[in-house]
């Protein structure tokens, strides 16, 4: 038998080998190939000491809070088709917010205090439901795979399309209520929707990257998350205001 | 473990969340070992965890059970610290940047190894030993990383990368070519 090549030794190494008995009976023999082995498995045990930082029996517990909210978001666009109601819904959000602006009678200082906080946490709510769907479709899109040939995001892009139209109008509430950091936010937003909206429903690698550096250049995802987090905040907690204190 | 992995899929399958828990606590710690010696970043391998359970979920409908549930979330945080490492290669300057810093350890460490101290000489083989994994392809990586220290077969490999045996095996063998082309000049103080 010849001298043993590299290749065969490293699938000996790891079992893979299919004519083990015949090298293991040459490397008895031949003194040169057993160096050579032994050569390699000193790099190849070496290697295992490369360490990896530890994560406690708690460690499922905390990965399952953090994705559990999004499991449950995910759940229900897979199962209840959001699409179809979202749109109607955050449209009678809205126009119940307008009307609440538009038709107020004189009323008491508390009162029309009351209201104004109510109309404010009903936007709120409508925004952070259409946030944590933006954010789905930058992050589908910013996280999607190397292709070859092209990718299809007819799913993207039909969402983006949605989403649009119900971004138009949070935008106009939220400059005409002088919101100014929401109304930021989501005029980036409406501007990358736009493009994804507008893009073919297959893309290539390059069509993609200009999406994602588009994402990427205004952080967008990062401001989407922010301002979701802090929509949600409020739906939870609608005692407490922007600045943190107790009303 | 697997026969309990199998009745909490086909519970979480039919929309049963605690039992997608289950999954998400009891494979978790493995996923992060995995995505860690992949990305070799641990704010990356985070993400890679997070993200393999939300593809996973979303994909459970995909999941066949001839190969183990285990193998099934390796090929999902294989594929997607694959994505990150690619992407984070697309950015010219930070590659240039991180480039520099792994030669600039190798250096380092080749001019310092036959160091008296064998704690400081074991802590030296494990940043070359970090760096010579991160001189990698991502696909040599993967590969490697998926058999080295995962135990997965050539074919579950490949499967994985989508790649034919005789490609999963050159990665390999590229991989442990680098490795020891790293690696020996330091290792071979410890003979």
């Amino acid at each position: 038998m010849n001298h043993i090549s590299e290749e065969q030794l490293v699938l000996l190494y790891y079992g893979e080998s299919t004519e083990a008995p015949a090298i293991d009976q040459h490397l008895v023999e031949c003194e040169e190939c057993r160096k050579e082995f032994r050569a390699l498995q000193l790099v190849l045990n070496t290697v295992d000491s490369a360490p990896v930082p530890e994560r406690g029996p708690e460690y499922g517990q905390a990965v399952w809070q953090r994705i559990e909210k999004r499991i449950g978001a995910r759940k229900r666009r897979n199962f209840t088709q959001w699409w179809i109601w979202a749109p109607a819904m955050a449209a009678l959000l809205v126009t119940a917010f307008l009307a609440g602006r538009l038709t107020h009678k004189p009323l008491g200082a508390d009162v029309a205090k009351n209201q104004q906080q109510i109309r404010e946490r009903i936007l709120m709510v409508a925004v952070g439901d259409h946030l944590e769907r933006s954010q789905m479709v930058l992050a589908e899109l910013s996280n999607a795979p190397d292709h070859k040939g092209k990718l299809d995001i007819t799913d993207e892009r039909e969402m983006a399309s949605e989403l649009l139209d119900d971004n138009r109008l949070y935008r106009q509430t939220a400059h005409s209520t002088g919101d100014t950091a929401v109304a930021n936010v989501l005029d980036d937003l409406e501007r990358v929707l736009l493009e994804i909206a507008h893009s073919p429903n297959e893309v290539s690698n390059g069509q993609l990257d200009d999406l994602r550096q588009q994402i990427e250049s205004r952080g967008l995802l990062f401001k989407v998350r922010v301002m979701g987090s802090q929509a949600r905040e409020q739906e939870v907690a609608p005692s407490t205001k922007k600045d943190g204190k107790k009303l | 473990m697997e026969v309990e992995a199998g009745s909490a899929v086909e519970r979480a399958r039919a929309g049963d969340s605690d039992a997608f828990r289950l999954l998400v606590e009891q494979h978790s710690r493995s996923i992060f070992r995995l995505a860690f010696r992949m990305t070799g970043n641990e704010q990356d391998a985070e993400d890679v965890v997070q993200e393999t359970f939300l593809r996973a979920f979303k994909q459970l409908d995909r999941y066949e059970a001839r190969s183990s549930f285990s193998t099934w979330l390796f090929r999902i945080a294989s594929n997607y610290s694959l994505d990150l490492i690619r992407m984070r290669k697309r950015h010219e300057d930070k590659r240039e940047r991180g480039t520099d810093e792994e030669r600039d350890i190798l250096q380092n460490i080749a001019m310092d190894t036959p160091g008296p101290d064998r704690v400081v000489y074991g802590a030296q083989v494990r940043d070359r030993v970090n760096a010579a994994l991160d001189e990698l392809s991502p696909q040599e990586r993967t590969a490697f990383v998926l058999r080295h220290f995962e135990g997965l077969s050539i074919e579950e490999i490949g499967a994985t990368l989508g790649t034919g045996a005789n490609a999963t095996k050159h990665s390999i063998f590229r991989a442990v070519q680098k490795l020891r082309k790293n690696l020996e000049p330091v290792v071979g103080h410890a003979r």
